[in-house]
């Protein structure tokens, strides 16, 4: 890690980042943890996902996240496969990460609980 | 292959399926039955698209089309159209109000979409917990802008002219507090962030800080740099671990970068953080009594002038802002007054961010722009009321805020308009209710929580609200008379003529409100002495109706108190001297015999 001497220093840690982030073949997924989705047991989701990617030898980065503002529909996580939208999905428990992992992860295939984005943004 | 496959999404949010969003996705399948498709169209229903005003929503991929307004009878083309063909339903795709097909995507389609985020642009999107992807996410670019490229007046003239208001609550404008703190000189100025987020129910503050806390720091860093100060204070509540568990990870992590530090960017400027942390008064939100607890000292406000930007923390020049306000900031640095002047009201720019809580579907934090309506948040947003029931009020501002009532759906929110409401905007929270809600019992509730946090240094405030919250005790167990609701009005205008700070020039907002908006409710517990809502105990009496009662004797014995009595196999009777109103019995009966008169 080097110490950010000015804004060109900062301009060229950016784009190294997404570059990285953009370019990166591997699946992406947010769990979303912040406190309404701890409370709801997101950990346990997060846990189950890095356990369970491992095991069935699935390629896929696992972070957290603070929350999306979807509270009504705690735990969600967001899936990203390269070159496609993101999906995010709504009510997560463990049978539904299952399902996620089965048919979003590996296939590509949508299960019922997804949560479309409902919002313009500016990033 | 796999990729290949057709999908349908239907949206399942409420609003679309009150107009049938559920037969369409029914229709759907067996439509892909009839022609043996079923194993390679994949049916999904889904949460809100966002797009409530065009629904039922069908979203077709690949190619991301959406169909707008989609009734059950139009499955049948979608299918032979679009599906088994490849070709568009022109009919159904959305077009603008000239009536030309404009677009026809979902990304196309999302400036329609009432949401729009500006404070939470990061949250759940960038891990909190690392720097770079937050850099990669445009933070600390504003930063850099102001450093080396733009003189303190110039930041504070694009804020001014953005029209940020503070968002605490106050809606004082930002640059104008910020040149206040800028034109009084001192060896030593201080930046303070707000995070005593204190209001019931609201929790964007939280949020803000759990999922982009390098937003805020920018920010105090620019406001630093704008005011010529070199050192920063969050005072965020205790109550909120996460929260400062993810802002120490970001101020260690910012430190290490150069970020925040001596000689940011090989500027020359030097600016710290340090937090602060509060034992979770609701007064310490207040800037005056927060600084007083940041030095040690009681949680009391004191008398304003002298403003925190002449005289605050030590007695130095002190720039106090919320959580929200600051992380508008970056944004505007970066695309300009005028893009964030673009959004909102003529007086209240930019967006707020709402959370919703109460008898919602949809309970969660929302951001739009200033001006959306009331009807807009509640009913597309937020999927309506729960359980079908009938709005009844909207309760903004926390316990310094009012109830809005029906008539108020269609204002568009904005600081001045809820406040000629009768409300305030405070820091965002919206209490739904229905309904099932008693309103004098609602404004007991704010009171209670007034009274208990009030820091008791001024007598309109610590004796006021006391007698007030006697008073409207007093009218829930059916004691009071006309005359009180009088003496409630007057005692009110006391209390907010004569408090010495805003949490009490502001509590009896949620008594006074209610007794404009509702004063039916009010009346009918005075006078006929009865709760319309059935929610004030003393007020209503469980009644058997002779003609339901099988005479099971199940709520006989269920009742704690013996209060029913009745042969078996003959009508019941409730003794209301021995009844306790505890409902048990009203639970317990399958004949829906017993009611509350």
């Amino acid at each position: 890690m080097k110490k950010i001497k000015s804004p060109a220093d900062l301009k060229k840690i950016k784009d190294e980042v997404r570059e990285k982030m953009d370019g990166k073949e591997t699946i992406r997924i947010k769990v979303h943890m912040g406190t309404s989705g701890l409370a709801s047991g997101a950990r346990e989701i997060y846990d189950f996902l890095r356990l369970e990617l491992e095991k069935r030898n699935i390629q896929a980065s696992v972070i957290s996240t603070g929350d999306l503002g979807y509270s009504y529909a705690e735990p969600t996580l967001e899936v990203k496969r390269p070159g496609e939208e993101p999906v995010v999905f709504g009510n997560v428990d463990k049978l539904k990460a299952d399902e996620i992992i089965e048919n979003y992860i590996k296939n590509g295939e949508f299960v019922d609980g997804i949560l479309p984005s409902n919002y313009q943004t500016i990033q | 292959m796999a990729r290949e496959k057709m999908q349908i999404l239907i949206c399942g949010g409420t609003s679309c399926s009150d107009k049938q969003s559920e037969i369409v996705s029914d229709n759907l399948k067996l439509e892909l039955e009839a022609n043996a498709l079923e194993n390679d169209v994949k049916v999904v229903r889904t949460g809100c698209f966002g797009l409530c005003n065009l629904g039922p929503i069908v979203k077709i991929t690949p190619g991301d089309v959406i169909y707008t307004h989609v009734s059950p009878d139009d499955v049948r083309e979608i299918v032979s159209e679009h599906i088994m063909k490849g070709q568009k339903v022109e009919r159904l795709l959305y077009k603008d109000p000239s009536g030309k097909i404009k677009s026809s995507t979902e990304k196309e389609l999302s400036v329609k979409k009432k949401q729009l985020r500006i404070v939470l642009r990061n949250c759940g999107v960038i891990d909190p917990e690392n720097i770079e992807e937050a850099i990669a996410n445009d933070a600390y670019e504003a930063l850099g802008k102001v450093l080396t490229e733009m003189k303190p007046l110039d930041v504070i003239k694009i804020i001014k002219d953005s029209g940020l208001r503070g968002r605490g609550g106050g809606g004082f404008s930002t640059g104008l507090k910020w040149e206040i703190a800028y034109k009084n000189k001192a060896d030593q100025k201080y930046v303070v962030c707000n995070a005593d987020e204190g209001d019931p129910g609201a929790f964007m503050d939280r949020s803000v800080l759990e999922g982009d806390p390098h937003s805020v720091l920018e920010a105090m860093a620019i406001c630093g740099y704008s005011i010529e100060a070199t050192k920063g204070l969050i005072y965020i509540r205790a109550e909120y671990p996460l929260a400062i568990a993810r802002l120490k990870k970001a101020l260690e992590q910012a430190k290490e970068y150069g970020l925040l530090g001596k000689n940011i960017m090989g500027s020359g400027f030097d600016f710290d953080i340090e937090i602060r942390y509060g034992a979770g008064a609701f007064v310490c939100g207040e800037e005056t009594a927060l600084i007083h607890s940041m030095e040690g000292l009681r949680g009391e406000p004191t008398v304003k002038p002298p403003f925190p930007a002449e005289s605050g923390f030590m007695g130095k020049p002190t720039n106090v802002n919320n959580v929200e306000t600051f992380a508008c900031i970056s944004p505007i640095i970066l695309k300009g007054a005028q893009w964030f002047a673009s959004i909102g009201t003529e007086k209240s720019k930019g967006t707020k961010v709402f959370a919703l809580a109460g008898k919602i579907n949809n309970v969660g934090l929302i951001e739009v722009p200033m001006g959306t309506t009331l009807r807009e948040v509640i009913f597309e947003i937020g999927g309506g009321i729960r359980n079908g029931k009938k709005f009844k009020a909207a309760q903004t501002g926390g316990p310094s805020g009012g109830c809005l009532a029906e008539k108020h759906l269609d204002t568009p929110i904005d600081f001045d308009n809820l406040t000629a409401a009768g409300s305030m905007m405070g820091s965002g929270g919206l209490i739904v209710m229905d309904e099932d809600d008693c309103m004098v019992s609602v404004a007991k509730f704010f009171l209670e929580f007034t009274v208990e946090e009030s820091c008791g240094k001024c007598a309109p405030c610590r004796i006021g609200n006391k007698r007030l919250h006697e008073l409207l005790e007093h009218i829930t167990k059916g004691k009071g008379t006309l005359a009180d609701l009088d003496r409630l009005k007057n005692m009110c205008h006391v209390i907010k003529d004569t408090s010495l700070c805003g949490l009490g020039q502001s509590s009896p907002n949620p008594v006074l409100s209610t007794l404009e908006n509702f004063r039916g409710e009010y009346e009918d517990h005075v006078t006929i002495k009865k709760c319309p809502a059935g929610k004030c105990k003393e007020l209503m009496e469980y009644f058997i109706i002779e003609a339901n009662c099988v005479g099971c004797t199940a709520c006989a014995r269920i009742c704690p108190v013996g209060a029913i009595t009745g042969e078996r196999r003959e009508p019941h009777l409730i003794n209301p001297s021995i009844c306790i109103k505890c409902g048990a019995c009203m639970e317990k009966c399958k004949f829906d015999a017993i009611i509350i008169q």
